[in-house]
């Protein structure tokens, strides 16, 4: 067969293999803003002006942060709103606002306003937490480190990730979002690269529902994920 | 020393510590302090500073040194930075810049050519002005409770905060409005400790004919020096009301820091509030007494950390870790700890202590399903190796540099 005009070469050559994962992994480094909030305007005006780095930190950071393994709200905004200001109505429509859906950090600090001004409008007086309970904005610097392990084919993944500590989850599933284009994970990233054949498995992989389950919890559900994949695979 | 924790905490946190540490192989690291033994910055230092060197830094600790009134001086500066109303003379004062003046000559060989240097509560930390060349970066750790300084000591002490390269307070509320990065790090404990390691039952049950306890009547306890932010008067007065109800029996276990004059003080009050009640047991135990400490807390049924501040609460994670539910006071640092109703109870007052005390007594369940929680709570976030990440993680974010995201490539693939 002869090459036809505008059929790309690289169909005829040698494909060049993927490079392989580069399983990374992760520590974050908390600070301090500096703004704080005692009453629901105060609230939200820190809300307006802190970096984008604080609003990612309250909705995300939680998950390297020390709590309780079951917690009452995903982000902290809702639990301040709740446990500060005991306003509980308040509190239940912010833990909905869902940062897996509203992507841009901008349209999420867009959403939180939204809700706390509808709230200040409904009320003739401007809810205040107790002077030792105010929230305190903070980020996070991620430190970013290479395991030195390697993963150059899809069906090694189910045994890659169970041995994953929990922040490398964070890096790769959570923090990736933040990094690739269309706001996917690193794992669903690379395998599209692979072709038609992981089209299953990265549908399979966009069913997590990451904002409501912990790292161990997501860790477990990626390693199933993999592991059936790989069997009906095989 | 690194597989022993891996034992407790798991093989892969090791590995990320191994992994983060990498790059910083060799690293000159200084701690100072003020004292070697007693209290919780000292427990601290005596894990993480070998853990350290295990993981490559070249990390040494010193102490710095004074006369009584160099303590007395300091303590006042703690209370007051704790929000007490203390007064501090001008002498007093005199004699605390003059003595890091000369720790500052002493210490001169180690600490100019250290890439890192953490200075431990406010005792210290006037020796930054005595650096003005230094080569590395000088780190303020503050450990204490300074949400609501007196303003008055604040301002004197922060001209020296103000010119370290960065700072580390304990929880987000005692983060002050300064110019630095100011880091936000919990304390940890050490599993492995003698004051954590697990004992075997005979030894713990050896506490009660040690200390003349019922072994048949509930056992409440509260470690802590005698320092009035414990409020041990409140502990007395929670625990009378609650004996009117339930019979229960207290043991209130004191130990002495040497950076501490006016723990005999409180003593004194404490002795005088029990009123040799015989169910009150009041023990002065010295600062190294650790494996002792731990029998007693493992034999309470509850622990109490009454505490009206509290940078962190060290003995409240201490208690978890034994699987004890605890009642402390809605402040600081126990706040991150206690959670409400889960892993025991936050209270303001004696009589809210009183109340939590007596349910847990006459709910055996709850105190065994609030105590698991509570040893899985610090297994994941307030051990050592956690505090240690913490540490490495700060360490490279002080060399990498400012912006949200720091890459460390020390691997070359293939």
């Amino acid at each position: 067969m002869t090459h036809q005009r505008g059929e790309p070469f690289a169909l005829k050559s040698k494909p060049n293999p993927t490079p392989p994962f580069v399983i990374r992994d992760c520590a974050l480094v908390t600070m301090a803003v500096g703004v704080k909030a005692q009453s629901l305007r105060e609230f939200r005006d820190g809300i307006l002006k802190v970096p984008q780095d604080s609003i990612y930190h309250h909705f995300w950071g939680r998950l390297l942060q020390p709590q309780f393994d079951e917690p009452e709200f995903n982000n902290d905004f809702a639990a301040w709103a709740r446990h500060g200001l005991h306003e509980k109505a308040l509190a239940e429509k912010l833990a909905v606002v869902d940062p897996v859906r509203i992507k841009s950090i901008d349209d999420l600090r867009a959403e939180l306003v939204e809700i706390i001004e509808e709230r200040l409008d409904k009320s003739e007086y401007v809810p205040v937490s107790r002077a030792d309970q105010q929230f305190h904005f903070l980020k996070s610097q991620i430190i970013i480190f290479d395991t030195g392990q390697r993963v150059s084919d899809p069906s090694e993944f189910g045994t890659a990730v169970k041995s994953m500590t929990p922040s490398s989850i964070f890096y790769h599933f959570v923090d990736a979002r933040r990094r690739n284009p269309e706001g996917i994970d690193d794992f669903s990233f690379w395998l599209r690269e692979k072709g038609t054949e992981c089209d299953d498995l990265c549908r399979r992989l966009s069913t997590i529902d990451l904002y409501f389950s912990s790292l161990k919890r997501i860790r477990w559900l990626l390693a199933d994920i993999f592991d059936r994949w790989g069997e009906g695979r095989s | 020393m690194l597989e022993q924790y891996a034992a407790v905490v798991g093989e892969d946190v090791i590995d990320h510590l191994r992994q983060l540490a990498a790059p910083l192989k060799g690293l000159k690291v200084v701690h100072v302090n003020s004292t070697r033994e007693g209290g919780g910055v000292a427990e601290i230092l005596h894990k993480m500073v070998p853990l350290k060197q295990a993981l490559g830094l070249d990390v040494s600790w010193e102490v710095i040194t004074g006369e009584s009134e160099f303590y007395q001086c300091t303590k006042r500066i703690h209370n007051a930075l704790q929000g007490q109303q203390v007064g501090l003379s001008d002498s007093l004062l005199e004699v605390y810049e003059r003595t890091n003046a000369e720790n500052a000559e002493r210490l001169r060989p180690t600490l100019k050519d250290a890439d890192i240097v953490f200075i431990h509560d406010p005792q210290p930390t006037p020796l930054i002005e005595f650096f003005p060349k230094r080569k590395g970066k000088w780190v303020c750790r503050c450990h204490i409770d300074i949400s609501k300084p007196q303003r008055k000591v604040w301002k004197y002490l922060r001209r020296w905060v103000g010119s370290y390269d960065a700072s580390i307070f304990s929880l987000p509320e005692f983060a002050q409005s300064l110019d630095h990065p100011q880091f936000l790090i919990a304390p940890s404990i050490d599993p492995l400790s003698e004051k954590n390691i697990d004992l075997p039952a005979e030894e713990v049950h050896q506490v009660f004919d040690k200390y003349d306890l019922d072994p048949d009547k509930p056992l409440v306890v509260q470690v802590s020096r005698y320092d009035r932010f414990k409020d041990p008067l409140g502990v007395i007065e929670a625990y009378k009301l609650a004996k009117a109800m339930t019979p229960l029996q207290l043991v209130l276990v004191g130990g002495g820091a040497s950076d501490d004059p006016e723990g005999s003080e409180v003593l004194g009050e404490v002795r005088s509030a029990a009123d040799g009640d015989p169910d009150v047991h009041i023990l002065e135990l010295p600062p190294d007494a650790h494996r002792e400490i731990n029998a007693i807390q493992r034999a309470a049924d509850i622990v109490l950390q009454k505490s009206t501040r509290e940078g962190f609460g060290l003995t409240v994670t201490e208690a978890m870790w034994k699987r004890k539910p605890v009642v402390g006071g809605d402040t600081g640092g126990i706040r991150l700890q206690v959670i409400n109703h889960y892993t025991g109870f936050l209270v303001r007052t004696p009589e809210g202590a009183a109340l939590r005390m007596r349910y847990l007594l006459h709910h055996y369940d709850k105190r065994q399903e609030m105590g698991q929680r509570a040893h899985r709570l610090v297994k994941e976030n307030f051990l050592l190796t956690r505090h240690l990440r913490e540490y490495l993680s700060l360490m490279l974010s002080l060399l990498l540099g400012e912006g949200d995201r720091l890459e460390v490539w020390m691997w070359s693939p293939g």
